[in-house]
């Protein structure tokens, strides 16, 4: 047996306790919900398949495109203010050493919170006043107060907020375990040519991060696309307003699911939410990939 | 392993020999669940062949952790749930209708209160209420004084309680309302009181005799919505959401009058400073109207045969009239039944009274879902508010979505 | 990485101080958290972060009235067990998928990075019926199968263990060591940062999961922390102190173990081979 054979029997070996378990636990539970969106189910009585007649009203639904949008707007803010903000912050943390480890941890610890009792803390700041501490500030600095939750522009980055708040912590320690993994001694080369800053983090950082930019791309992106927690959490009711204005799909799935007990409808976008996150992921691997 | 299994499935199995175990849920609140647990002891005793399990749940997650069990043959027997849920659940197939023995509907349409009609689809009674709710006009007497207002005398009519309002509203240098002289919160109780109480006392009705059709996009109904919507973009005596609930607010003194349900008292009697008094909800041109609304226990399609049988005498057991007064006792729910209800000493309570005299005038929405139906009206309410769209354009819309929300249920 | 002994200059006070403003910010709505958690119910919603009369009453009612120290112990174990075999688990097919090369690699790369694209919200119906039919309903088990493996961490460990030099590897071969300990005792020992990464966030992740083990549990004997928590939230008024104390305790813990493994992040580096 070659050599290439006998390690591809032992990577089968490896992997096949796992894959056994993602086909049982993962890929058929997903399935599943591939072909309760072809039904009209109520969760308690019998599934009548009725086709694609789920994604046609789908389609002719406008408060789904406002969703839709809403989902987008959450990617395409959220992706790029937590990457640059959290890579930001762990290149300036990796160069201090008076107070790194209390730093550090001050980043991180919002990453140990509850999505529940957080969203109550900002809903409180988000207040007009006399309560909200925000507008407090603002008023102190001769600023406009703000409605935040209570606009229909200004609510959606008002949710985001705490979630990039919250996930910062994660970024960021990926992040460090990244910078901290590129050798020294290629620092020390680029030293002894005498590149500048902003050279060594063009040339070697940035490209030696490379795997790990693509992880935290990848990673929160699809986080991006399903938040739920904070939406749930911080406008009234969890009902994603107001007038719509804050409700991603997973929000939309899971009152079609669970309120109306309309399963083949929340199936059918949770394979439109899938379709998307497949599309965007392999999209990202590859433009991140090959340079 | 797979032995232990087998032993523990054959304990239970001589287990089941001995008694008839069901299985009761609802949501998880102290009050209500150490009551429930009183009246299940009590229960007990009464039949010794019969065992009730109470399991609660989250309030917010109540419904999905309903749906998901029910939906996979598991979950109780007994199951506690909203009135306006029932249409779900009936479309679900969850319940199953309460025999015509145990629970003659003669003797439910004399008894009970007349809201309890809602329950019965197709000439069966699908669940009974333990207690129900109205609504009141709760006012801060402290908050009434320092505006220059006798303490003890809340408005009377919907013109008084915009004037009380307006006396009561406080500003900053800046213009920003800083305490509200009522609260306005439609995702709250407030859209009952526009649907159930504020429609009709303008002239109108909400839906048609039976349920099938939006009436209130009439002039009566544009009345009511300007009313409402007034307080907050013409008069300016309230912010939508204000302190993000108005019970938060009326509760840290913040607002000078709020329109909640009986339920409420519990929270206004924990807080420490709060002075308050509720009164019956303000009437406009001799109207009075009130809306009612109640948690009911049915029975689920899941018991079957002797469990069936014991879940029929404990839902009995819990709709009768000693239940109803140990939960107005220790809950502060309104019994569902007249005679308790009406006792004098009941009656003439100075917190339980305006909310059982509201009761006799009260209205209960038929919703086909509830949450989206509440809906509505917070939408139409946030177009005014925050899109300056017009009252009239806003309600023919909240009118339209409301009506596809029927039709599309009826058509299941 | 820059560890070059520079005078302080006036730069780096800058950065210092930034870094500094933007943590002060980061830890203010949990220095609110803990602050209401000391207060009384009507006062929750003043500004003041301490109140005129703090009061101990939210806990005592905690311990008192409540099934926390339970909830607590669920939720140590389901969270315990889950981290321990995700990062066995993840990190051996992270390893194989990185450092083998084999026909429908990539297919089951694809495959498990595909799992994280479904939400939970919709598998929760699956695997509740699968758990009933395995008679998995209201056990440890039960609140635990959906996570022994996750595609994240799988991902997370590839990305890693592709920056370890085959060198290594192929050294430990030809010293005779088998392939399994070749990654128990060579690979693993490399990637300790991700490791310790990994075990923080799969340990939080189950502590603080809540959809799945309200579904799958029915008694309150097996709630888990953020489960028994949102029993304060009722409906029609939440007890927010509550609420914010039960946060505030449940917190704690996790902040010990991160303490905890943020050493091993520093340790591994500085033990590691990765230092070139």
């Amino acid at each position: 047996m070659s050599i290439g054979k006998k390690r591809a029997i032992t990577a089968w070996c490896f992997i096949s306790v796992p894959i056994i378990y993602f086909i049982l636990v993962r890929f058929y539970p997903t399935l599943d919900a591939f072909s309760i969106s072809l039904t009209d189910w109520n969760i308690v009585g019998k599934k009548t398949y009725i086709g694609f007649d789920n994604f046609i009203r789908l389609w002719h639904d406008p408060v789904f495109w406002q969703v839709l949008g809403n989902t987008f707007e959450y990617l395409l803010l959220g992706v790029p203010i937590s990457l640059i903000l959290s890579f930001i912050i762990a290149h300036s943390l990796d160069q201090v050493r008076f107070g790194h480890g209390f730093l550090r941890a001050c980043y991180f610890i919002p990453f140990l919170t509850t999505a529940v009792a957080m969203a109550w803390v900002w809903r409180w700041f988000y207040q007009p006043v006399p309560v909200g501490m925000i507008n407090l500030v603002l008023g102190q600095l001769g600023i406009k107060q703000l409605d935040f939750l209570r606009s229909t522009t200004e609510a959606l980055p008002a949710v985001l907020a705490p979630a990039i708040w919250a996930g910062l912590g994660f970024q960021i320690v990926i992040f460090m375990a990244g910078l901290r993994a590129i050798p020294q001694s290629y620092y020390e080369a680029a030293k002894i040519d005498g590149a500048g800053a902003f050279r060594i983090l063009r040339e070697i950082t940035l490209p030696q991060l490379r795997p790990t930019i693509v992880f935290l791309t990848v990673i929160s992106s699809i986080g991006f696309l399903r938040i739920f927690d904070q939406v749930y959490n911080m406008t009234q009711e969890g009902e994603g307003g107001p007038l719509n204005a804050t409700r991603p799909l997973v929000l939309h799935i899971y009152k079609a699911a669970f309120e109306r007990f309309e399963m083949g409808m929340a199936a059918a976008q949770t394979v439109v939410l899938f379709v998307i996150l497949l599309f965007i992921t392999i999209f990202q691997l590859k433009v991140l990939k090959n340079d | 392993m797979r032995l232990l299994i087998a032993i523990f499935f054959m304990l239970s199995i001589v287990h089941v020999a001995h008694a008839v175990e069901i299985d009761y849920w609802q949501y998880s609140y102290k009050t209500r669940v150490d009551a429930m647990n009183e009246l299940i002891a009590a229960f007990e005793v009464e039949n010794p062949d019969i065992k009730v399990h109470q399991t609660t749940f989250p309030y917010a997650q109540y419904r999905t952790k309903v749906a998901a069990s029910v939906g996979a043959g598991e979950g109780p027997d007994v199951v506690q749930l909203y009135y306006g849920w029932l249409g779900d659940y009936l479309k679900a197939g969850i319940l199953k209708p309460l025999s015509e023995n145990n629970f003659p509907a003669t003797e439910i349409e004399t008894d009970f209160f007349p809201i309890v009609h809602n329950m019965k689809v197709d000439s069966h009674y699908y669940a009974l209420p333990t207690a129900v709710r109205s609504l009141g006009l709760f006012w801060n007497k402290k908050l009434f004084r320092e505006a220059g207002l006798n303490p003890d005398v809340p408005p009377k009519t919907l013109d008084e309680l915009t004037e009380y309002a307006k006396k009561l509203t406080k500003y900053d240098r800046a213009g920003n309302i800083i305490q509200v002289g009522i609260t306005v919160g439609p995702i709250d109780q407030d859209h009952n009181w526009w649907r159930e109480v504020l429609v009709r006392q303008f002239g109108g009705t909400p839906y048609n005799a039976d349920n099938t059709k939006v009436t209130y996009d009439d002039e009566a109904g544009l009345q009511a919505f300007e009313y409402y919507a007034g307080l907050v973009t013409n008069h300016k005596v309230s912010v939508v959401d204000f302190m993000d609930k108005g019970e938060i607010a009326f509760k840290a003194g913040r607002a000078a009058m709020h329109i909640d349900g009986s339920f409420a008292l519990s929270t206004f009697d924990r807080a420490r400073r709060l002075e308050y008094g509720v009164a019956e909800l303000p009437t406009h041109e001799g109207i009075k109207s009130n809306f009612a609304s109640y948690w009911v226990n049915g029975i689920t399609s899941k018991a079957k045969g002797e469990k069936r049988e014991a879940a029929e005498k404990f839902l009995k057991f819990i709709t009768s009239e000693k239940a109803m007064q140990l939960w107005l006792d220790r809950v502060g729910e309104l019994p569902a039944r007249r005679t308790v209800a009406n006792h004098p000493e009941n009656l003439e309570n100075p917190k339980f009274g305006p909310f059982i005299r509201g009761l006799d005038y009260a209205h209960s929405t038929e919703f086909y879902s509830e949450a989206e139906q509440r809906r509505t009206v917070v939408d139409m309410l946030d177009r005014v508010v925050l899109s300056g769209m017009s009252v009239a354009r806003s309600l023919r819309i909240a009118a339209e979505e409301d009506q596809e929300i029927i039709d599309k249920a009826r058509m299941k | 990485m820059t560890k070059i002994k520079a005078p302080v200059s006036p730069f780096r006070i800058i950065v210092w101080s930034l870094l500094f403003i933007g943590a002060v910010i980061m830890m203010t709505p949990i220095i609110f958290m803990f602050s209401a958690s000391f207060k009384y119910n009507d006062e929750i919603y003043e500004l003041a972060l301490i109140s005129s009369e703090p009061t101990l009453s939210n806990y005592i009612y905690l311990f008192e009235n409540t099934e926390f120290l339970k909830w607590f112990k669920n939720s140590i174990f389901v969270a315990l067990a889950s981290t321990v075999s995700v990062l066995f688990f993840d990190s051996l097919v992270g390893y194989t998928l990185a450092k083998f090369r084999f026909r429908g690699r990539k297919l089951v790369f694809i495959a498990i990075l595909s799992t994280l694209m479904i939400p939970t919200e919709m598998l929760v119906i699956p695997w509740y019926i699968l758990a009933r039919d395995f008679g998995l309903l209201d056990s440890y088990i039960g609140l635990i199968f959906p996570g022994i493996m996750t595609g994240f961490g799988v991902f997370l460990m590839k990305q890693f263990f592709e920056s370890v030099p085959d060198d290594y590897l192929d050294a430990a071969r030809i010293d005779g060591l088998s392939e399994f300990r070749i990654f128990t005792q060579i690979a693993m020992p490399l990637v300790t940062p991700a490791l310790s990464a990994l075990a923080i966030f799969t340990f939080l992740g189950n502590w603080t999961a809540f959809l799945w083990p309200l579904i799958v549990t029915s008694s309150a004997e097996l709630f888990t922390i953020p489960v028994g928590l949102s029993s304060f939230s009722g409906e029609f008024q939440s007890e927010w102190e509550m609420i914010m104390t039960g946060a505030a305790v449940a917190t704690l813990p996790t902040l010990l173990v991160f303490l905890f493994l943020q050493r091993y992040i520093i340790r591994g580096v500085i033990l590691g081979g990765l230092k070139g």
